[in-house]
């Protein structure tokens, strides 16, 4: 086990939730300090380098641009970076795990970079970092995964739980992200984390994470691995009021459903990077609203199970590897995820919310889903779709 | 009447929802719309420019790199003989800091027709594209 993985199995031995910040800064100074602060917070916390746009995308030169010019930017350029900076960055914070946050559908660099400055946890998927994070084929984001994940030696959490962040029915997400730890494991990493980013409904959520853990338990038996929990990835509460009540509800969906780990957001989310001092409040309202709340054993079955299960095994049972199954699940829209506009994604599905506040599919496409299962057409139109993405931030800010 | 909009992310922004959300809204004023999509380098957006030859260019980023990749777009575009007159226009979250209205200025003052960077940038925006259609109309008559 890694050192990240088992900071977080020591504490859900001890029934603690894990609270982790998404934060990142292009001044090593002042990630240092952020992360000081992560380890100075009330909580049991894990520390995050939060990687920026330009590196994101490989574009190195507009990293060293800006670092040159003092442009901000929207994260830490990990690989424009000296290694012996980010070493210095991490230096003396040894209780603290560090996970390196991405979005790179290309990570090979971005890989090396972690591992050069003692790092041993990141995160992302061939699909999750590619979809909705890159303009690049998705066969080329299986193959440049593949040779990243094979060298890879640490804990790798997948980004499939969180696809678009926001109006992807509970069952695409849990099936994505089981798919990518497959694909990890496939690739010789044998410590994985399977995400799942909060939507609409805390019901249908709970039963989602459930999900999430049974089929983690069937197809990845032979591997460490946990639950993180993404506090809400879509249109963020305005109101600081409603920003907290967000975040802790994501803290209590993630212990009620016995989650190890929860990604925190703050009450800046809607508006801009958030500061350090933000960052840590999020941190320790997360921790106390966690403390507070109790695992409870069984949820309702509305089928987010049989559909994640019918979707990973039709997956699998295409021939070739995980990466080239995905490959093949995607081009003939046996995958196909709802408003994304990649090229190398079907594009035939769609969902909505229902009156109860649960994601329902509104089309299908050629995924393995009853067609029995769509009760209404989805939001046409820019206002149904604006009031379908800041549906959850309006519950909040009321 | 070319009533064709490109719509493009910048290039180092993935962020869609507001490419989704601006091409149901311009395509409801009655525009045509080609959506380039996210991540879209100055040279790609330059020659899908040269190939559609809009009547605007809407330029969507709210990753908070707006200030830096905004103008190395244009001026790319400005550098191609056919497209030194396109309108060009910028919105969304621009900076990571909220809105910041001298940078803003600094965008209008690089060649940007118009720059939608806060809570008023949809009311904002559909009054600039109801004017534009307008002048374009005139322009087309005379
Ligand atoms: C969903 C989301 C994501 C999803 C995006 C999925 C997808 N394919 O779109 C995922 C999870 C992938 C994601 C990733 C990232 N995100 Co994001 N994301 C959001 C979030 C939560 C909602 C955005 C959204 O969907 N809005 C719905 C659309 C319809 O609205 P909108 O985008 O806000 O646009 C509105 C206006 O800005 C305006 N507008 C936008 N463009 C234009 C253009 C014109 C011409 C006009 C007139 C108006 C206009 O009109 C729209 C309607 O009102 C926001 C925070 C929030 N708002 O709550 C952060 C946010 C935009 N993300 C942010 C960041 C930084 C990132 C990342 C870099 C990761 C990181 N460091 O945190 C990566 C992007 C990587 C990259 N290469 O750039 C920051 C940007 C910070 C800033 N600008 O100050 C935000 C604000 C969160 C935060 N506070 O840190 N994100």
């Amino acid at each position: 086990m890694t050192g990240f993985a088992a900071f977080v199995g020591r504490a859900a031995a001890e029934g603690r939730l894990v609270v982790q910040p998404r934060m990142g800064m292009a001044s090593p100074g002042q990630m240092r300090a952020g992360l000081l602060a992560v380890l100075g917070a009330r909580a049991t916390a894990a520390g995050t380098l939060t990687v920026d746009s330009y590196t994101r995308v490989g574009d190195h030169r507009a990293a060293l641009t800006a670092l040159r010019d003092g442009a901000r930017l929207n994260g830490y350029p990990i690989v424009s970076h000296h290694p012996d900076t980010t070493r210095a960055v991490l230096d003396g914070l040894a209780g603290l795990p560090v996970q390196v946050r991405h979005g790179s559908a290309d990570p090979r660099a971005i890989f090396g970079a972690l591992a050069a400055a003692g790092l041993d946890a990141t995160e992302g998927g061939p699909v999750s970092y590619c979809l909705p994070y890159s303009r690049k084929p998705l066969r080329d984001s299986v193959g440049h995964w593949t040779e990243a994940c094979e060298g890879f030696s640490g804990h790798l959490e997948t980004f499939g739980g969180c696809m678009m962040g926001q109006l992807c029915p509970p069952s695409l997400l849990v099936a994505l992200s089981v798919l990518e730890a497959v694909f990890f494991r496939h690739c010789g990493v044998r410590s994985v984390s399977l995400s799942y980013a909060q939507q609409t409904s805390p019901g249908q959520d709970a039963e989602a994470i459930r999900a999430l853990r049974a089929l983690a338990g069937r197809f990845l038996s032979d591997v460490d691995w946990h639950v993180v929990v993404y506090a809400y990835m879509g249109v963020y509460p305005r109101t600081p009021s409603g920003a907290r009540l967000l975040n802790d509800n994501a803290a209590r969906l993630a212990v009620r459903a016995g989650a190890e780990r929860l990604i925190v957001k703050t009450v800046a989310e809607a508006h801009r990077i958030p500061t350090v001092a933000e960052n840590v409040d999020a941190l320790e309202s997360a921790a106390a609203a966690a403390e507070a709340a109790g695992f409870e054993e069984s949820t309702e079955d509305t089928g987010v199970l049989a559909e994640a299960t019918a979707l990973v095994e039709a997956v699998l049972d295409l021939p070739g590897d995980p990466g080239a199954a995905l490959l093949a699940a995607f081009r003939r829209g046996l995958l196909d995820v709802p408003y994304c506009l990649h090229p190398d994604n079907a594009g035939h599905a769609r969902c909505h919310i229902d009156d109860t506040g649960r994601l329902r599919w509104s089309s299908v496409g050629a995924m393995p889903i009853p067609r029995s299962v769509v009760d209404r057409d989805s939001p046409s139109g820019s206002a149904s779709l604006l009031a379908a993405l800041h549906r959850v931030a309006h519950l909040h800010d009321a | 009447m070319n009533n064709l909009v490109l719509l493009s992310g910048t290039a180092s922004d993935s962020h869609t929802w507001n490419l989704v959300y601006l091409q149901l809204l311009l395509e409801e004023t009655g525009y045509r719309v080609v959506n380039l999509g996210a991540c879209v380098p100055p040279a790609l957006l330059a020659d899908e420019c040269e190939a559609e030859q809009p009547a605007l260019v809407v330029l969507s980023t709210v990753n908070g790199h707006g200030y830096q990749d905004g103008p190395r777009a244009l001026v790319e575009l400005r550098s191609r003989p056919g497209l030194a007159a396109v309108p060009v226009v910028i919105g969304g979250k621009l900076g990571i800091g909220g809105p910041e209205p001298d940078r803003a200025d600094a965008l209008r003052a690089a060649g940007f027709a118009e720059v939608f960077d806060d809570d008023t940038a949809i009311t904002r925006f559909r009054e600039f594209i109801a004017s534009h259609a307008l002048c374009r109309t005139a322009g087309t008559a005379s």
